[in-house]
């Protein structure tokens, strides 16, 4: 499912500001969805790290989300309200929050790791609920301003610098993981992900190196919950959430684990999907997404992504008569 | 005094209540290897089929139950043939998928044909009131569902370690091949203890409904719950499911009690602690996704 | 003399049942050992302690002269100590070179290089294609594990233990089930290793036992029934009760 190829990596992510440069185009009045689309994009790759490429399965990844926001949103409304600082605090909340109960969480498999993380992030979402004065409970946190990036451009509500900004956060990351993947560090993923018995055969300290992923799995999510805090100026318990947890996950699988590309084509076509049907009654929503989840099982194993890229792997292999 | 009384009483109906429902997950999850998270589609359809028959087709309640848990089974028999039975080699990841998209399908389903409100079973006389235990009064709904978890319980025993059936299953489980090669149909088995999980999931349905309540939502509302019971409980471990199903709802009986400002922590705190230091479950169980 | 590999005393009990009995014995540096023994016996069960994937019940491992009874099996892989795996392990679903690599990369304890390409490591890439030379891997590197024949992934289950840099190496049944091409690479491979790195040969195959072996010892129901050289095992009526067939009788 994962390759490291020994070529150079083609600048592929350019290909993220190019279909975000043409989507302003063909739908200037969606900015809006375009950068929840990205800022959750973020989120998910963050959690293909975790998934896909280190085979840890969680339903809790919500809880880096939620504590990169609120981190991000208390820094704005406390502190200083200069963007990409809020970006790195919430990225270092959910990095620190995810190596901390990484030492517990880590040393379950299959169902009880699965629940350990839906736990941690129960806990997490019980906490914020409770604590009223920092995070303003069920009704969230807001009123705090992001200032303008690099002191020039003010967010608006018209939404365009939320837009350029979140495209610019998303392209960074993916060209970083794209790097991080291929690197010992990305195999090493890889090969604990297929057998951590002969990984640990070979010389490797595997919970040490999953407590790493599940950070930098973390990260990625505290800095989406942070940009959407600041892109959104709002930040939820919803963001805590099992839902959004369990949404990110079908997000993943849908798009594809292990290739960091399925983690933008199952968002965009989730929340696409989501938003067209939200217009309709929840229940035809539902309706709508589970009918597509079942039919991409049935049909594309292994996520959409995934199935495309077999398929032309192999008719690669069979021209080059391997 | 009365308040032990109290949270006595209601965490063993609670908790036999998610043991009735989750041991089918537990099955499910430990000995045929599926994921399923879509399992408390089955408790839920248990609650609305026996509301149609009481309201529709003017059943009492039993032979509404009854009919319920028939129409239950035979929906767990159709999914498993028609959809879980193709991902049974798949990856659990595509499991989870599948199962999801079932569980919105099934909300959806229920939502359009019963709408978006909560159904109430309407209890018999016979089982509305309270009944006097000599040293306190005890709502009888509470005592039905203790009776008949307790039947389960019972049934399951006698079944699982006495028939031929039991031991075929076991057979099955710990290795298919061989128990192909001596003629045993795993299909069969398979399907069947799928089906007869999603019966009971119905059954656990009917019996909760006053706790549990019956909408559309309830599969995802109470799924984290499940998988709780299961996971504390060892996968495929029946009797570990009760145990759990116990203890959960023991932890979070007496925290709504005694301990209402701290919600649910105490609950997900208790899971976490038993996880990290036994994680194949507190009375053991096979290894599983 | 510091042997390169000494066991004391190892036992192992589950419950009531023994599945290793008093296990003394040494590996000289440069050793070319054999273990035999019937099914059952528990020649995976003794690799399986060595290497630390099973704590004994009591007993010392020494690995020249340093006693590791108590250390985690992957900082013995890392001072050397390695093992290939009776029933195939390898990583299916990366190519045969990024197999291989996969191994360097943990032998030159660069899991946590992060941002550098994994194969831009000029000497790691020379011990990647050493190895494949040595194993005959080379022409389908760039190939998917799960793609190749089982021979073809036997090979690459002994690269992966060869490119860890061993000192002490623990074959289990290398060539199990391999057809005659790729079980003669890999004893080829086997012959041409380093004349410092003590080998212990776990197999059933008595040709290639007899070929390798400067050292023989029998294992039978967890205890070792005696040690020698191949023309004294050979002729050991005990042995040949218990073990050798019809077939390998030796005048």
């Amino acid at each position: 499912m994962t390759q490291v190829h020994s070529k150079r990596l083609a600048p592929l992510e350019l290909a993220v500001p190019l279909a975000a440069a043409a989507l302003w185009v063909i739908a200037p009045g969606q900015l809006g969805l375009l950068t929840q689309i990205a800022t959750t994009a973020v989120v998910v790759l963050g959690l293909d790290v975790v998934v896909g490429y280190a085979g840890i399965v969680t339903l809790g990844h919500a809880a880096f989300v939620g504590v990169g926001g609120y981190a991000a949103g208390l820094l704005a409304l406390h502190v200083f309200a200069e963007p990409i600082s809020g970006l790195l605090f919430g990225a270092v909340a959910g990095a620190a929050l995810a190596f901390l109960t990484g030492f517990v969480v880590l040393r379950g498999r299959g169902l009880s790791l699965i629940m350990m993380t839906v736990a941690v992030a129960q806990i997490v979402l019980e906490i914020a609920n409770k604590s009223r004065k920092w995070t303003g409970g069920d009704d969230g946190l807001s009123g705090f301003e992001v200032s303008p990036l690099f002191g020039i451009f003010p967010f608006d509500f018209t939404g365009k610098v939320a837009y350029v900004y979140s495209v610019a956060v998303l392209t960074i990351c993916l060209f970083a993981l794209r790097r991080i993947m291929r690197s010992p560090f990305g195999l090493t993923c890889v090969g604990i992900r297929e057998d951590r018995v002969r990984m640990s055969a070979m010389g490797c300290d595997v919970s040490g190196h999953l407590r790493l992923a599940y950070a930098l799995g973390g990260a990625l999510a505290g800095l989406g919950g942070a940009l959407s805090a600041q892109t959104v100026q709002v930040v939820g318990l919803h963001s805590l959430s099992f839902t959004t947890s369990a949404e990110a996950l079908v997000m993943l699988i849908l798009g594809g684990t292990g290739r960091l590309w399925g983690a933008l084509v199952g968002t965009a076509l989730f929340m696409t999907l989501h938003h067209v049907a939200a217009e309709l009654d929840p229940f035809r929503w539902m309706f709508a997404i589970g009918g597509l989840l079942i039919a991409v099982v049935l049909v594309a194993p292994s996520g959409i992504v995934n199935g495309v890229l077999g398929k032309v792997e192999l008719w690669r292999e069979r021209r080059a008569g391997l | 005094m009365q308040i032990l009384a109290s949270i006595a009483i209601d965490s063993v109906t609670y908790g036999m209540t998610l043991f009735v429902i989750a041991v089918g997950l537990s099955v499910t999850l430990g000995l045929i290897r599926v994921v399923n998270l879509a399992h408390g589609l089955f408790a839920v359809l248990g609650g609305y089929f026996a509301w149609y028959a009481m309201t529709v087709w003017k059943f009492g309640y039993v032979p509404a139950a009854v009919a319920a848990i028939v129409l239950t089974t035979t929906a767990g028999l159709l999914l498993e043939r028609l959809l879980f039975s193709r991902v049974y080699r798949r990856s659990a990841l595509d499991q989870v998928l599948l199962s999801i998209g079932i569980m919105f399908v099934g909300i959806a389903a229920c939502g359009a044909v019963f709408g978006d409100g909560i159904k109430t079973l309407p209890l018999p006389p016979l089982l509305s009131g309270p009944v006097e235990l000599g040293f306190r009064a005890v709502p009888a709904q509470r005592l039905l569902v203790i009776t008949c978890g307790g039947a389960v319980v019972l049934a399951m025993w006698l079944a699982y370690s006495r028939t031929k059936v039991g031991i075929r299953l076991r057979a099955v489980v710990d290795h298919t091949d061989a128990a192909e090669s001596i003629g045993i149909d795993s299909r069969l088995f398979y399907a069947v203890a799928f089906a007869l999980g999603a019966g009971l999931a119905g059954l656990g349905g009917i019996l909760g409904a006053e706790i549990m309540q019956i909408e559309p939502f309830y599969p995802t509302k109470y799924l984290v719950t499940f998988l709780a019971v299961v996971a504390i409980g060892g996968l495929g471990n029946i009797w570990g499911s009760l145990g759990a199903a116990m203890l959960l709802s023991g932890v979070e009986t007496s925290s709504k009690y005694l301990l209402p400002s701290l919600g649910s922590i105490l609950s997900y705190a208790a899971m976490l602690a038993v996880l990290s230091f036994r994680p194949h479950g507190l009375f053991g169980g096979e290894e599983g996704e | 003399m510091t042997h390169a590999l000494r066991l004391d005393g190892i036992q192992k009990n589950f419950g009531a049942l023994q599945v290793a009995s008093d296990i003394s014995l040494s590996l000289p540096v440069g050793a070319r050992t054999a273990l035999i023994g019937p099914n059952g016996a528990g020649k995976t069960t003794f690799v399986n302690i060595v290497t630390g994937a099973l704590a004994p019940s009591s007993g010392t491992i020494r690995y020249f002269g340093q006693d590791i009874t108590a250390a985690s099996q992957a900082e013995r892989a890392r001072a050397g100590l390695l093992r290939t795996f009776q029933i195939t392990r390898v990583f299916k679903t990366l190519t045969v070179a990024d197999n291989v690599r996969l191994a360097v990369v943990q032998q030159r304890g660069q899991q946590r290089s992060a941002w550098r390409s994994a194969d831009r490591d000029e000497i790691g890439e020379a011990k990647v294609a050493s190895t494949l030379a040595l194993l005959q891997l080379q022409h389908i590197a760039d190939r998917r594990v799960d793609r190749l024949a089982y021979g073809e992934r036997r090979l690459v289950e002994i690269a992966l233990a060869l490119a860890g840099e061993p000192k002490v190496l623990l074959l289990d049944e290398p060539a199990a089930g391999v057809p005659k091409g790729e079980s003669e690479t890999i004893m080829r491979a086997v012959e041409s290793l380093p004349s410092d790195l003590a080998i212990l040969l776990v197999e059933h195959d008595m040709d290639l036992v007899f070929r390798f072996a400067r050292e023989i010892v029998v294992l039978v129901a967890g205890a070792i029934l005696t040690t020698g050289s191949p023309d004294q095992i050979s002729r050991d009526p005990r042995v040949r009760d218990i073990y050798f067939g019809h077939r390998h009788a030796r005048r």
